[in-house]
């Protein structure tokens, strides 16, 4: 637990001192959610019926965006292979290093999109459940895009390929997420996709970082 | 004959899904086969590069 | 705790190379002949569907290839489990060799699929049908793990990493196959694969199998011919690879 703890206060010190780079995700899911409506010029019905769609795939982009912010720093530094050898077990670094990356990134998403959730019509309503369903689904993208970052982490430049890799594996999320704000926006029972989306979470917390591990430490042979 | 060619109107459905799968399983042998046998070319190639190699030096003591 | 003889020679590429070989040729008869047999089976002597039509005969290859192209997965992960755990790179030969059959596989099954929906779901595609979406899944999963590979110079590296991906991802596979329980889909529920009488008709039952083992032995035919040529590729510069090709036999 104490070392879960100290790589989750350095991670975050680490995100909030580069805070601009923070900003540049959100900012990026600002800007891909405002050029849809720009591009399409729907009416306020249609843009309700599409709005939960580009929501959550703006979402789902922004958070690649965050990937290099993972370890890549740390692997240029040397302070990954320091981590590695560490005696803390790594999936409990990995889960710290994930926690700080959602803290940092998930979050502040889950905050923004019910906001440009109203600017596309959906009603009041349905903003408890997109919520819900976001902070069901983030700890799996987060989870999902530290996969991706470890399994290229060697590459010097792995950008093209994580996305065909993790963007693929996200499309369960992205099927249940929709489909729970959409149940949401119809007035229906949506705790199907809720529960879905926290099986996810459950499966991608416990099982993630066992993967991440192993592929940080072949990645730094 | 031209019945069975015509599959009771659905001929275009299921002759190409046949032929879609037909071509895909011999562009797999073919292609296999090509790779097999670059591969032994090549190693035929090095022997004969390191077989010519030895005797220019055997040549030359 | 000895380990038979067996278990060792599986560790050296030459005996596999040449178990590989002798085993081929068998494979290959019997998986065609399989699949001829099969096919013209399907085609001329089964009955059409009296709902379908003849589009039912799409019935003995679209399900086959859907299932081979997961089993492709299935060895896929496996070896790469096997290859990452006990460091054996013939195992991650044969990782290697499934990806490519089984991603080939996987698009037929796609497209078979489409083809099939068109006369008789009304769409030659639905988003939402969550067999069809996991089976694209597959497709990328297949090309991922060869994008992942390629971007490694290091072959040892890119075994490793990939392997990773590979077991990952084989999750899908029987979220696939439970997915026509699961949800209310297009796709009809199993009729083979459960555990009861199968509840296809005997004349439609036995070309259906055949084609199903038919492709079952011709993918690992295909995948011993892979094996071979990535063995080549991996053993180029050893002395066994150059006696075996000046002796002038293959």
């Amino acid at each position: 637990m104490n070392s879960f703890l100290i790589v989750l206060k350095r991670d975050l010190k680490l995100a909030f001192r580069r805070w601009s780079e923070l900003a540049n995700p959100l900012l990026f899911f600002m800007i891909v959610t405002a050029l849809f409506p720009l591009a399409l010029s729907p009416t306020a019905d249609e843009l309700r019926t599409i709005g939960t769609g580009i929501l959550w795939i703006a979402a789902l982009l922004s958070s690649l965006l965050s990937l290099d912010s993972l370890f890549r720093a740390d692997a240029d530094d040397g302070s990954l292979e320091q981590l590695i050898l560490s005696p803390a077990p790594l999936g409990i670094v990995v889960l710290a290093k994930v926690t700080a990356h959602w803290i940092a990134s998930g979050v502040p998403l889950v905050g923004l999109v019910p906001v440009v959730a109203l600017s596309f019509y959906l009603p009041v309503d349905a903003l408890t459940v997109l919520v819900a369903a976001l902070v069901l689904a983030t700890p799996t993208i987060s989870i999902l895009v530290a996969l991706g970052a470890a399994l290229t982490v060697s590459l010097k430049s792995g950008g093209s390929v994580i996305g065909l890799l993790i963007l693929p594996l996200c499309s369960p999320l992205l099927i249940f997420g929709t489909r729970a704000t959409d149940l949401a926006v119809h007035g229906e029972a949506t705790a199907g996709p809720l529960y879905l989306l926290a099986s996810l979470a459950v499966l991608a917390v416990s099982l993630g970082p066992v993967a991440i591990g192993a592929a940080l430490k072949v990645g730094m042979e | 004959m031209s019945e069975f060619l015509y599959m009771g109107g659905y001929a275009p459905y299921v002759w190409s899904a046949y032929g879609i799968t037909l071509a895909a399983l011999v562009l797999n042998v073919w292609w296999i086969r090509r790779l097999h046998r670059r591969g032994l070319e090549q190693a035929r190639n090095s022997v004969e590069q390191v077989d010519s190699a030895r005797q220019a030096t055997v040549r030359q003591v | 705790m000895k380990l038979p003889r067996w278990f060792h020679l599986l560790g050296s590429s030459p005996y596999v190379y040449r178990l590989a070989g002798r085993l081929s040729p068998w494979l290959g008869a019997v998986g065609c002949g399989l699949i001829a047999v099969g096919v013209f089976w399907g085609l001329v002597i089964a009955p059409p569907d009296y709902l379908q039509g003849d589009a039912s005969r799409i019935i003995y290859i679209h399900p086959q290839t859907a299932y081979v192209g997961m089993q492709a997965y299935v060895v896929l992960a496996i070896a790469a489990a096997i290859g990452f755990i006990w460091r054996l790179k013939l195992a991650h030969a044969v990782a290697v060799s499934a990806a490519p059959i089984g991603a080939s596989f996987t698009l037929c099954a796609l497209v078979t699929g489409s083809i099939w929906g068109a006369p008789t779901w009304g769409t030659f595609w639905e988003w939402t049908d969550p067999r069809i979406m996991f089976e694209l899944l597959l497709l990328f999963l297949f090309l991922g793990y060869m994008a992942l590979r390629a971007a490694f110079e290091d072959r040892d590296k890119a075994d490793r990493v990939s392997a990773i991906l590979g077991v990952v991802g084989v999750v899908n596979v029987p979220i696939i196959h439970y997915s026509v329980l699961w949800w209310n889909t297009l796709h009809q529920g199993p009729t083979i694969m459960k555990f009861d009488e199968p509840s296809m008709t005997t004349d439609m039952l036995i070309p259906f199998l055949l084609t199903m083992f038919g492709f079952m032995v011709f993918f690992y035919w295909l995948l011993l011919k892979r094996l071979r040529a990535e063995i080549v590729d991996r053993e180029q510069g050893t002395r066994w690879l150059r006696e075996l090709v000046t002796e002038g036999s293959q």
